[in-house]
């Protein structure tokens, strides 16, 4: 990428930063000073590059030439039956935001138990912003990652949910995030804070959809910050049109014997980097990501894990699936890293991988750094094709090919799916795992 | 007699003091409840009673069933009927989870002067235990603990409780890591095993444990000493208003 | 007592196979060169072909050793061998008028028997041939007449080469040919015996074949050479075990191995080794440097390896398979242990050349002491070897906090349709895991063996039934005294 063309890309975002900082006036100091500091560090750090080595299998030069504007600034009415058909059965609560702003009309978050709180960040901001003080933009790096000071720096609004000690809500909770951009490109940094008390329980969907065709660029980011002896279910799903950007970064914040579930299905995007950066911060803490990618014609998608054991005795598991087709490009970047102090630390990693087509692409990357001396690490990758034998197998039953090759992409994706606990949720997620495997298989060298 | 009594023990780890004088008395039949925050010395009391050499006892003495307990090694204690619910149970690779169990078994009845269980006679009494902690039967054939959460894990422990039958329980923080529909099946286990000739040993952070199993007595540990007793509404007390106020009472026991 | 007591007590006790046994020598001078050869040569009564080759290999040692080429990539540490210091052959003494088993030495028997190993045909488990090689010869193999009777041949290499000369030069250095390596072409000019085994076609060998070595003698080196073809539709298990004297200085044991397997054919070859590992301040020992390779040859061939590395001071061994026959399969099962100084390089190389070829490779490593364990692997897949297929497991447990494991996995896939699976995990066993079992009511000593059973399930389970017991009595004692 050259030089040039990220001073054009960096000054979007200079005239964006200059505008929001208009309509921060009202933002109490803290907030202001957080978010220049953090538009500092952007300006120093700027895009990343495939030389550096975290970025090495993703170019952003589709991404930094492009003139995004603020979703916002051209607001759209988005209609309830136009979203009714996203909608998780028996969930607590759907809280929507349309080009990053909350919408009342669309929400319903009437009903939720006594000790739970579920809305939209700006609200909280503009009515008790000091309780944010101790949270946000703690947990989430604005110092060396350049799309998370972008977005401390840019960002309107996002979900804010909070559970009390004690609180137990079973019921999931769906964040539904809606973008409309037709034509002009639009960027949107959504911006979320989870806080979980101590023993508490919550299960939770991020769910990225475009109503539109136009080219968005989605920049969010999530702290989820976790109590003793909480347990969290976090799901996101990606599922936006063939020309977006989706950067999403989840931070998690786990203290001691807290159990976090993190799982995320991408279907959607021109060019998606997920980030999961789990923190086992105290003893005990206990952590599953599991995540399924499909893939069909040029999606890039990429998937950057970093999982950090601070603390002794805890474990974490990682389980990753991808299906390519087309000429899609896959990346599984798994990072373990164990503290110096983290003893104890049992971290397992496995990605598998199937791809469709000639044309497809795998980059997987495991990479341990460990500072303990007794630990138990794992980490395992494969990458393989449909099974002939298995393909056989079902034909001589009876099958025609493409029922039985959608039966192995299923199952092959079923290995994710099943991981996901929260019943309605997997229903959910199932159904987009479904439409996009019909997509996949349609790409795949050969087939009708 | 007592089953268990405790007087004045005092014990440290590479030369801190962390048990300082603790006098506790457990009857058989009782559920005895230690609290405290993170720190205070109960799970090393835990430990002391098992018999776990990383920790020094300086003095006190400790007698369990008549007999002197710190004379014992941990598998003397174990095979004398004193079990310990690990906080972070071990993983064992390779070896499997009924073959670990009867070989424990067969060797507390080896020390009893009892005749070993044969595979046939050992694994219905496995599966009706696990049935008992819902635990499906393909942990049977697993390794011990391994690739379990752990939740998984904990009801394991309390499987394993459940066949070696011991007559003192002491269950260290076997509710961390728990969700709260994993804790009331473990709860159903463990109150399944409460019996006039046992008596079990509640070591937890949180109230909300005992809730489900609930205790005849519940002490306070701060500071490697019991500063509170009482009974099931110490914990509730201790929810409300936290480990805060003990600091004070820490001071005036200094 | 505390469980550090337990263990170092049975940590402290010998190895109980370092005695030396008093028989005549007829020993060749020390040093190397082309007359050495010759004299070796000349003994064994070869024939012209094998004293040519054994030429052609020391010329080729020769100009390697002048270039300095002995290996150094391998993660293990030792000062310089002076190749003219040993005794390249000792045999022990004929004695004159004795017939069948009675010709071996009683002295002899006596070493073996004390080793567990009856070369007494009646009171040896039945299933078993045993062909026992003392030194640098052959001095008995059991069951051969019951094996003639299938046509199997088993005996002595030096047998073969006077009763099969045809066979042992259609197959001899196919796979390990003597330019391979340093080692390698050493061995080829020098080596004085070692076991030959051909199971013809569409024969299942009826009972297992073993080989045990032996060292006794000081200042000499071993160095034998073993030779196995499986023909078309052939199946064999062979089993070899070695032991040495404890001395204070290195010896040398530099063995080659080749398996040949044609259409069909499956040969597993399983491996206990326990040459002495010299003392606890890392004095003596055995360097072990050995090459063993199979070449899958035929269609749906299979070889399998399976070690067991408890000794020698120094392992440096890479037990690898060809697959060239189409869905031909190749596997590696293998436990390396190093205590107090020993050091070990050890893994596999898999060579895929055909289509379908798969291997596995399941790798155990155990550290404790100051004990170094690397594993080096490489698998390759190369362009013509459409749906090739590996997985490998590769496991380190450490005892203690002064020892080290080592992973150096090498994967190069030259053809797009292959299918690669790798997993590796590093664990250490500490007092809190052995303070579980004791909880539980069973001692310490039990606490280690379980556990290190259960690390190294997976590879007994390859050995055969009579070696998985001694492998696992074998770890126990190797291991012990290094927890704690």
């Amino acid at each position: 990428m050259s030089a040039t063309a990220q001073i054009t890309g960096l000054n979007t975002y200079l005239d964006a930063f200059s505008r929001r900082q208009q309509t921060t006036q009202d933002e109490p100091a803290w907030l202001r000073h957080l978010r220049e500091d953090a538009f500092g560090h952007f300006c120093d750090l700027g895009f990343p590059t495939t030389h550096d080595e975290d970025w090495r299998f993703t170019s952003l030069s589709a991404l930094v030439k492009e003139n995004f504007v603020s979703a916002s600034e051209s607001p759209a009415a988005v209609s309830v039956q136009q979203i009714a058909a996203h909608r998780v059965s028996d969930s607590a609560a759907r809280i929507v935001f349309v080009n990053g702003r909350f919408s009342t009309a669309l929400s319903d978050a009437q009903t939720l138990p006594q000790g739970v709180r579920a809305g939209s960040l700006a609200d909280i901001i503009a009515s008790s912003p000091a309780s944010l003080e101790n949270h946000l933009a703690r947990y989430a790096n604005i110092r060396n990652a350049s799309f998370t000071a972008l977005n401390t720096a840019l960002f309107e609004d996002g979900a804010y949910v909070e559970v009390e000690r004690g609180t137990i809500l079973k019921k999931p909770l769906h964040v539904l995030f809606v973008s409309t951009a037709e034509s002009a490109a639009a960027m949107v940094h959504p911006r979320t804070l989870l806080l979980v008390g101590e023993n508490a329980e919550l299960s939770l969907v991020e769910d990225h959809i475009s109503l539109g065709g136009g080219a968005v660029f989605t920049n969010s980011v999530t702290e989820l910050v976790v109590g003793a002896g909480a347990t969290v279910s976090h799901h996101v799903l990606e599922r936006e049109n063939r020309n977006s950007f989706h950067i999403a970064t989840l931070r998690i914040q786990q203290s001691r014997t807290s159990t976090v579930r993190a799982h995320s299905v991408l279907t959607g995007g021109a060019l998606v980097r997920n980030n999961v950066h789990p923190v086992l911060a105290g003893e005990g803490a206990e952590c599953l990501i599991n995540g399924l990618f499909i893939g069909g014609e040029r999606q890039h998608l990429d998937n950057f894990m970093m999982v950090e054991h601070a603390s002794p005795h805890c474990a974490s598991h990682q389980y990753y699936n991808g299906l390519l087709g087309g000429h899609s490009h896959g990346v599984f970047h798994g990072r373990i890293l164990v503290h110096k102090d983290a003893q104890k630390t049992d971290a397992k990693q496995t990605n598998r991988n199937l791809l469709l087509s000639d044309d497809a692409q795998i980059d997987t990357k495991p990479q341990l750094e460990i500072y303990a001396d007794d630990v138990k690490c794992t980490h395992g990758a494969t990458i393989g094709q449909i099974e002939e034998n298995s393909l056989f197998y079902l034909r001589s039953r009876g099958l025609d090919e493409a029922s039985a090759r959608q039966m192995l992409l299923l199952a092959f994706a079923g290995e994710c799916l099943d991981r996901i606990e929260d019943g309605p949720v997997r229903e959910y997620m199932e159904q987009s795992v479904d439409a996009a495997l019909l997509g996949a298989s349609r790409y795949q060298g050969g087939q009708p | 007699m007592s089953l268990l009594e405790i007087r004045d023990l005092h014990a440290s780890v590479n030369g801190n003091e962390i048990l300082k004088g603790i006098t506790l008395t457990v009857n058989a039949g009782e559920v005895h409840s230690l609290m405290g925050p993170n720190g205070s010395g109960k799970s090393t009391l835990a430990q002391v009673l098992a018999r776990r050499e990383t920790y020094e006892v300086t003095s006190g003495e400790v007698i369990f069933n008549g007999k002197d307990l710190l004379e014992m090694k941990p598998e003397e204690a174990a095979s004398e009927g004193l079990f310990m619910a690990f906080q972070y149970p071990i993983e064992v690779p390779g070896i499997s989870n009924p073959y670990f169990l009867r070989a424990a078994l067969n060797a507390q009845r080896k020390y009893r002067g009892e005749d070993p269980l044969d595979a046939m006679e050992f694994l219905p009494l496995l599966k009706e235990k696990m049935k008992l902690l819902e635990m499906d039967e393909r942990f049977q054939s697993r390794s011990v603990n391994e690739g379990f959460s752990g939740g998984e894990k904990k009801r394991n422990e309390i499987v394993q409780m459940a066949i070696l039958e011991p007559k003192l329980a002491i269950l260290d923080e076997t509710d961390s890591g728990l969700d709260i529909d994993a804790l009331k099946i473990v709860s159903r286990g463990v109150n399944a095993m409460r019996s006039a000739d046992r008596a079990m040993i509640l070591v937890t952070h949180y109230q909300r444990l005992l809730d489900y199993i609930v205790p005849d007595f519940v002490h306070v540990l701060a500071g490697g000493r019991i500063v509170k007793s009482g009974g099931p509404e110490l914990a509730h007390e201790l929810e409300r208003e936290g480990y805060g106020w003990i600091e004070p009472a820490l001071a005036g026991a200094r | 007592m505390t469980t550090t007591n337990t263990i170092e007590d049975l940590a402290n006790r010998e190895y109980k196979w370092g005695f030396v046994t008093q028989v005549e020598e007829d020993r060749i001078p020390r040093g190397l060169s082309e007359d050495t050869i010759r004299l070796i040569s000349e003994k064994k009564n070869e024939p012209a072909f094998m004293l040519e080759w054994r030429l052609k290999a020391y010329r080729h040692w020769a100009t390697l050793e002048r270039s300095q080429a002995e290996p150094t990539w391998a993660n293990i540490h030792y000062s310089p061998i002076d190749y003219q210091a040993m005794s390249y052959y000792s045999a022990p003494k004929p004695r004159p008028n004795r017939k069948s088993l009675d010709e071996v030495d009683p002295e002899i028997l006596e070493a073996y028997n004390k080793l567990g190993i009856s070369l007494d045909e009646q009171k040896r488990l039945a299933g078993v041939a045993v062909d026992a090689v003392f030194d640098s010869v052959s001095v008995a193999t059991t069951f051969k007449e019951k094996l003639a009777e299938k046509g199997v041949i088993f005996c002595s290499f030096s047998e073969a080469v006077q009763k099969h000369p045809d066979l042992v030069k259609k197959y001899l250095g196919t796979v390990v040919p003597y330019s391979d390596n340093f080692f390698a072409a050493l061995n080829a000019a020098v080596f004085s015996d070692g076991s030959f085994v051909y199971v013809p076609k569409g024969v299942h060998c009826p009972m297992e074949l073993s080989t045990y070595f032996r060292i006794n003698a000081a200042e000499t080196g071993q160095f034998e050479r073993t030779l196995i073809i499986a023909d078309e539709g052939a199946q064999v298990s062979y089993l070899e075990g070695c032991t040495a004297p404890m001395r204070d200085e290195n010896q040398l044991h530099a063995a080659v191995v080749e398996l040949i397997a044609l259409d069909d054919a499956k040969i597993k070859y399983s491996t206990v080794q326990n040459w002495y590992p010299g003392d606890k301040e890392g004095r003596g020992g055995i360097y072990n440097f050995v090459t063993k390779r199979g070449k899958c040859a035929g269609r749906n061939s299979h070889i399998s390896w399976t070690q067991v590395e408890t000794g020698s001071a120094i392992t440096w061994k890479y037990p690898s398979c060809i697959l060239m026959g189409e869905s031909s399969v190749g596997e590696f099962y293998s436990v390396a242990l190093t205590n107090n100084h020993q050091q070990a390089d050890t893994g596999t190389k898999m060579i895929h050349v055909g289509k379908n070829t798969r291997s596995t490779i399941v790798s155990k490593g155990i550290s404790a002491g100051f004990g170094q364990n690397t594993y080096r692997g490489q698998v390759k897949i190369l362009k013509g070897a459409t749906n090739a297929r590996n997985y490998t497991q590769c496991d380190s447990l450490l005892i203690g906090d002064k020892c080290g494991a080592h992973t150096f996995p090498y994967i190069d896939v030259k053809n797009s349709t292959a299918r690669m699976e790798h997993e590796a995990s590093t664990s250490k066993i500490g007092e809190d895991q052995i303070f579980y079992f004791r909880q539980r009511g069973l001692p310490a000593e039990e606490a280690v063996a379980m556990i290190i059973n259960g690390f190294c399930k997976q590879v007994f389970r390859e050995l055969p039934m009579e070696f998985a017991v001694e492998a696992q009595k074998l770890l126990s004692i190797s291991l012990e005294g290094s927890v704690g």
